[in-house]
């Protein structure tokens, strides 16, 4: 039995002495305690303009007042100058991708994801960080670093305040980006913020 | 030890502050803290803050909130499950260990997206207690119960305390709950939650506050007057609420006696008691004198309760007494956890 790590503990396996008034009773060897918290969540800021802007077909990024670089999606704050940004860009909804993964095992409560699937970081033009989505509409074996992809939204009567809104990315068939500095995130014209 | 003093504060407490996520209502509070001494993140040889994701019900907020400090180049940082005076005892520390100056400390909750009462009975022991879901308020009530039938307090005395905060809080810009009212008219407001009536509960708040503090020679280069830490110490009873004597508070107590308050006169004390009957168990357990020492004159968590941050702000207020000259030695008290299980007593002086 000590070999077997489910085996109740021995001093359940035996007999158990219990007061009449609950003889007869099936042993209680375990207990559900459901625990569950309800918010009503809000966004904030930045991000509730971010979201209604979505609703429009519309990339709201912001741009850092000391550094330059534009941030999507947008806090309400440049992580690195520690300042409030400074005002709101309306970015393209086009891009490349900067890195890639393709999943080839399905994800529980997903059933929307079919494997295999790419998922990739997406620089926008104008943007100085990527963000995720997923690159459709091609075989994942043919995405690359570098490939230019565009927006797929979804059908005008569908849109909502949320980045659901954009189905995935597709390639736009431009020639791709060279990346030859991986280190390009971050600056503006090549300076260190 | 190193003589270490707190030398900025700057705080924001609203009923709600429902527009605003966490880090961006912390940024501007963090800009003036440095601010108001000519600092920047760089001059910051430590970086600590307290908060809790379970408030807002924002996983990892607490990274997304480090965005704010301004973290490149990476900074020294630290975090604590905890109110941030937890926050401010670990930057002492840091700075007792040699080689900084000066360290940056910040709490903030916002608790109304959830029921913070409910929210906080998951900090219960999660086998026996928590399933039950007693949630803050009851579990202070039940309390309060056993101090009133054991003659530890009684009803007039805790409606004493609520009227007095609020006399207090008519002067804290900051303060939430502030409407004067008599003894008698709390005493006649119907109870919430039998023995405790509306008048007992935290004022509950949204916000936060960020605290600089800096030691020996750079203290005094950045503040006229710095509210130096001349003693500091944290307790905690026990976990299981049926194994403590809820009618006294034995953690309180121990840290007091560790932190030095009865060396010298206490010209004011801001206690974190989110209720009535807290602070009553806090001035006998800190072995304080009402007719000597001012009791929360910022009204305390019965005006403006922020989670995680009210404990840090009893410190900045305490401070901000000490570089203002009315008082020259303060005590600022937080708690953490159901029935002031754990505390932590702070002792400030000027020169």
């Amino acid at each position: 039995m000590a070999d077997d790590p489910l085996a109740p503990p021995a001093a359940l396996a035996g007999d158990v002495t219990v007061p009449p008034a609950v003889a007869g009773a099936e042993p209680v060897q375990s207990v559900c305690t459901p625990i569950r918290l309800s918010y009503t969540y809000t966004p904030g800021r930045a991000l509730s303009r971010y979201l209604q802007a979505m609703a429009g077909k519309r990339i709201l990024g912001e741009r850092c007042g000391v550094t330059g670089q534009v941030f999507v999606p947008p806090r309400g704050v440049s992580p690195l100058a520690g300042t409030t940004t400074a005002g709101v860009v309306e970015l393209a909804d086009t891009g490349y991708v900067d890195s890639f993964n393709i999943t080839r095992v399905p994800i529980e409560r997903r059933p929307d994801l079919k494997p295999p699937y790419c998922s990739a970081w997406i620089v926008l033009d104008g943007a100085s960080v990527g963000f995720m989505g997923l690159v459709i509409n091609i075989p994942p074996e043919e995405v690359r670093i570098g490939m230019r992809v565009r927006a797929v939204w979804k059908p005008d009567d569908e849109l909502e305040t949320s980045a659901a809104n954009i189905g995935g990315w597709e390639p736009t068939g431009e020639p791709d980006e060279v990346i030859d500095d991986y280190e390009r995130l971050g600056r503006v014209g090549g300076q260190q913020p | 030890m190193i003589d270490v003093a707190v030398v900025s504060f700057a705080q924001r407490q609203e009923a709600s502050i429902p527009g605003e996520s966490e880090v961006e209502f912390m940024v501007p509070l963090m800009e003036q803290a440095k601010a108001a001494v000519d600092l920047t993140q760089a001059d910051m040889g430590f970086t600590c803050s307290g908060s809790s994701d379970f408030l807002a019900g924002q996983a990892f907020s607490f990274v997304m909130t480090i965005d704010g400090t301004g973290p490149v180049p990476p900074i020294s940082e630290s975090h604590v499950e905890q109110d941030g005076a937890w926050a401010l005892y670990e930057a002492w520390v840091k700075i007792q260990c040699g080689g900084i100056d000066t360290a940056f400390v910040y709490g903030y909750g916002k608790s109304s997206p959830g029921s913070l009462r409910d929210v906080l009975a998951t900090q219960m022991d999660p086998y026996y207690v928590c399933p039950l879901w007693p949630d803050s308020y009851a579990v202070e009530a039940l309390a309060a119960r056993l101090m009133l039938e054991g003659g530890h307090v009684s009803e007039r005395r805790l409606a004493e305390i609520a009227a007095r905060s609020r006399v207090s809080a008519a002067s804290n810009p900051h303060a939430v709950r502030s409407e004067p009212k008599t003894v008698d008219e709390i005493l006649a407001e119907d109870h919430v939650l039998d023995p405790l009536r509306p008048s007992d509960l935290p004022a509950e708040a949204d916000g936060g506050c960020a605290i600089v503090l800096a030691a020996g020679d750079r203290a005094r280069e950045l503040c006229e007057r710095p509210a130096w830490i001349r003693g500091m110490d944290h307790r905690g009873d026990a976990h299981t609420l049926g194994v403590r004597d809820l009618t006294s508070s034995m953690s309180a107590r121990l840290a007091a006696q560790h932190a030095g308050v009865a060396d010298d006169k206490v010209d004011l004390a801001e206690l974190y008691g989110p209720f009535t009957t807290s602070e009553h168990l806090l001035i006998d357990a800190l072995g304080l004198d009402e007719d000597a020492t001012a009791i929360n004159p910022s009204g305390g968590a019965l005006a403006a309760h922020t989670m995680m941050a009210s404990g840090l702000i009893r410190i900045g207020e305490a401070a901000s007494r000490i570089w203002s000259g009315d008082g020259d030695r303060a005590v600022a008290h937080a708690t953490s956890g159901p029935c002031l299980q754990q505390n932590l007593v702070c002792v400030l002086e000027g020169d």
